[in-house]
């Protein structure tokens, strides 16, 4: 029997007092895809980066194709022919592609030399894999699929055997995505062991052999892909029974809450980010916004939330609003009825550092229920009302005056959720709502979602997550670089299609689909903003 | 203005860019690694006093200034230990180093030499001399060449020209050698250095090491080239004008040169008011010519003179993150 070509025995790893890792064991076979799949925080990247040397491990031992190794730093793993593409990547941006493939691994002390054998190396490794890269293009001038294939090639010149991938679809379009798990089979044909971090479901049902299952820092399970099921993986995550798809009844639309025309926004740079978009929401439905990160959708949001000036014309319940001056902001929005769940929770929607009680009046703290005087916050009733806030929507532990920086990603989204969702706004706005948040809140924030719609609110969903999208929303629009590219209906339409519209193309290609998306994404530099 | 009073001003701008030019450069390896560095003017200052006492107390130059640069690479160390080491405010460093070096100069000094806070006139052999380079006296009488050769180019002390070859080393170092690939990444994103497998804070203490030595050269200048000995606070912001040309520079080495004899120019002019009345045929106030250098250095700041990106991890410690 052939050594696996990775195998860790008894691994511990504690970050102060969180046990990251406990004891875990794991064998990867040479020459396979072997996934590891987990919810946030379960461990998989703290396990990774132990194996990469990023880390320490507290306790076990690592064994390359059966010798003991250890790994006290990169260097040494590097050494032991491990490479790592990390979920941000590793690049200097104002430097060549070239460059980036070089630092570190040059041959001498002068450059020259070195950077004429990376480039024929290079072009030959190119040519093995289907990695195609421009040699001399700036990092911060190529789209993340290009970003990602350099970090591909600098595991490949450092002679990688031993490949980890943390999360690399996370910035990809689909069809970008489904180039990477192309390049993925190539080298795993030509022998190379891959270790494919990711917490969807569905990349590891279609690109691994084996997948190893994390929950909280501990290894659940090892299992053959093929003899498997997603609904299987799920409940090993969680623990317990969830559901994959989210249960609702179609939709009956009322009349439009929101109206949205010809909106544009520039950005602080001068950037236009938004190009002129329109749309409706209407009473009891959701309108999901898909598109790659860094496409407009955060600007979008912004302007509506009342942070970001814009021009064009918005209509809520039949008034305009104001989209720049006095009365363009967070608080004149929740006025006329506008709730906002923002994109990053950690930067817009809490302050880490206060309590939990604290967190859920900010913004209606000027509510009379709150004020025990004209001078005085009657700030028992806040808390009063945290508590009920923290039972109804599950918040553990259901403590009002824990900091909020010390609860879990998905128990952070329904404080902010409750605080927006329980004053009944005619309109919601939601960003990535279960961004970094574990399957089991992701299941109930949908549920909210939905709930909030059928008591015939109206919902504007924007997620990078195709398959949230089309789970919850009633129409769909796709954005790309600033504009609309068309809408659909989930039912009508699938991930092939939306993804296409997600690299800006409304018609199919006559050439091959990555060549087109390619060529679109370059020509639009979208993706530019995204590390 | 003739010729040769033009001449003369143009000496005198290398001779006063001299410091700054080499400052400049200290603060261009700090910075492109990361390391802000505002400590330019404290360690210029230490090196300054110490070249000039040990100048003084040996009567040998040379040994001024690998004390001057001692001094220099001290202070270095502590805002070394300060922002890599243990991850603190590298402002609150530079700005703790300048206060301690203006401080300790004139303390010790008083304490050494009890001359109110001065290194005694340093002669001879205790001094950086001018250079005669070969043929200048034989050129002299070429029209143009002669005399741009013998006063211009010749006649400087030994630190001018090392201070002239450090600009196209600098270049060299920085982009063609695996050194300067590593030194400007790791200011730029100290990540891919660390994931490279390269240490991240093995290239800052070179870089600040590099920055130390070069300060204590610009420093040792001061009190032992263009001075004879040390005078409180002779540093005069120097170390602070060597910051502005080094973001009017861009973070370049030959635009740094550019930059910094911009300023020397600016110096030089302040330091003959009487053919500024000539030129422009009306008096301007003199104090007005001293500020010029500082009056450039605002508008620098403010960032009339295009965009300067600083290097993107300036300025930040390094810390692990996934």
């Amino acid at each position: 029997m052939t050594a696996p070509a990775i195998e860790l025995k008894g691994i511990s790893k504690a970050f102060g007092p969180v046990q990251a890792n406990k004891d875990i064991s794991i064998r990867v076979m040479p020459g396979t895809i072997h996934g590891i799949i987990g919810e946030n925080g379960a461990g998989k990247s703290t396990l990774m980066s132990i194996l990469f040397g990023f880390y320490k491990a507290d306790k076990g031992e690592i064994y390359i194709s059966g010798n003991l190794t250890a790994i006290p730093d990169s260097q040494a793993a590097i050494s032991a022919g491990i490479g790592m593409v990390f979920q941000h990547f590793k690049l200097v941006e104002n430097f060549t592609v070239l460059e980036n493939v070089v630092l570190g691994a040059e041959d001498s002390a002068m450059l020259k030399p070195s950077l004429a054998r990376a480039r024929k190396e290079l072009k030959a490794l190119a040519e093995e894999y289907g990695l195609n890269v421009e040699p001399d293009a700036l990092i911060q001038d190529i789209g993340v699929g290009m970003q990602q294939r350099v970090e591909i090639l600098k595991a490949l010149y450092r002679k990688a055997e031993i490949l980890i991938l943390d999360e690399p679809t996370g910035v990809l379009t689909p069809a970008e995505a489904d180039q990477l798990f192309r390049i993925l089979e190539r080298l795993k044909a030509e022998g190379k062991t891959i270790i494919l971090i990711t917490h969807k479901l569905r990349e590891i049902m279609d690109a691994t052999d084996t997948v190893s299952v994390m929950r909280r820092g501990e290894m659940t399970a090892t299992v053959k892909t093929a003899e498997t099921s997603p609904q299987e993986l799920a409940e090993l995550m969680v623990g317990r029974k969830v559901l994959l798809q989210v249960d609702k009844e179609v939709a009956t639309p009322g009349a439009n809450v929101l109206e949205v025309k010809d909106l544009r926004v520039v950005d602080d740079k001068g950037v236009e980010r938004v190009k002129g978009i329109s749309f409706n929401v209407a009473a009891g439905e959701i309108l999901g916004i898909a598109g790659v990160a860094g496409n407009g959708q955060s600007e979008l949001l912004e302007v509506l939330g009342g942070y970001e000036n814009g021009t064009g014309t918005i209509i809520v319940n039949g008034t305009e609003i104001d989209l720049t001056g006095a009365h363009s902001d967070g608080q004149s929005r929740r006025d006329r009825g506008i709730a906002h769940v923002p994109e990053d929770r950690q930067r817009e929607g809490l302050i880490m550092d206060y309590a939990a009680w604290e967190n859920t009046a900010f913004g209606y703290h000027h509510d009379d229920k709150y004020q025990r005087s004209r001078l005085f916050m009657d700030n028992g009733a806040i808390q009063q009302d945290t508590v009920e806030k923290m039972e109804r929507f599950d918040v553990r532990p259901p403590n009002p005056k824990l900091s909020a920086k010390n609860f879990s990603g998905g128990n952070q989204q329904k404080i902010v959720l409750a605080r927006e969702i329980e004053r009944n706004p005619d309109l919601l706005l939601v960003g990535q709502p279960t961004r970094g948040v574990d399957i089991g809140a992701i299941e109930f924030i949908h549920q909210q979602i939905v709930s909030l719609r059928d008591q015939g609110k109206a919902i504007l969903l924007v997620s990078v997550e195709l398959e949230e999208i089309l789970s919850l929303a009633d129409r769909v629009a796709v954005m790309f670089d600033g504009k609309i590219m068309g809408e659909r209906l989930p039912s009508e339409t699938n991930e092939q299609e939306l993804g296409l519209l997600m690299a800006g193309i409304t018609e199919m290609p006559d050439k091959p689909i990555i060549e087109a998306v390619e060529e679109n994404l370059a020509h639009a530099g979208a993706g530019k903003e995204v590390h | 203005m003739d010729f040769l009073t033009l001449l003369q001003i143009l000496d005198s701008t290398v001779r006063l860019a001299t410091p700054l030019l080499l400052a400049c450069l200290a603060g261009l390896f700090s910075e492109r690694a990361g390391i802000f560095d505002i400590g330019l003017e404290g360690k210029m200052l230490a090196a300054a006093f110490m070249s000039g006492a040990v100048a003084y107390v040996s009567g040998n130059v040379w040994l001024g200034l690998l004390a001057g640069i001692g001094a220099s690479m001290a202070l270095s160390v502590i805002h070394g230990l300060a922002s890599i080491t243990f991850k603190g405010n590298q402002l609150i460093s530079g700005v703790a180093i300048n206060f301690l070096a203006a401080g300790l100069t004139v303390v010790i000094a008083q304490s050494w030499f009890a001359q109110g806070g001065r290194t005694p006139q340093l002669t001879g052999g205790a001094r950086f001399n001018p250079v005669e380079l070969p043929f200048a006296e034989a050129f002299r009488d070429i029209p143009i060449f002669g005399p741009i050769y013998a006063e211009l180019i010749s006649g400087h002390t030994i630190i001018v020209y090392i201070a002239a070859l450090t600009v196209p080393l600098t270049w060299w170092i920085l982009y063609r050698t695996r050194f300067g690939l590593r030194l400007r990444a790791v200011g730029e994103n100290p990540a891919a250095v660390d994931t490279a497998g390269v240490s991240v804070v093995g290239l800052r203490y070179a870089a600040v090491g590099i920055c130390g030595i070069l300060c204590g050269i610009a420093g040792a200048y001061l009190a032992t080239a263009l001075q004879a000995g040390f005078v409180k606070d002779m540093s005069a912001g120097r170390g602070y004008i060597a910051l502005a040309a080094l973001i009017f520079a861009k973070w370049r080495p030959w635009y740094a040169l550019y930059a910094t004899l911009l300023f020397g120019f600016l110096q030089a002019l302040a330091l003959r008011p009487d053919l500024i009345e000539r030129v422009l045929s009306f008096k301007v106030n003199g104090q007005l010519l001293d500020v010029l250098p500082y009056i450039l250095t605002v508008i620098i700041l403010a960032g009339f003179v295009g965009k300067a990106i600083p290097p993107r991890a300036g300025g930040e410690p390094y810390v692990k993150e996934r």
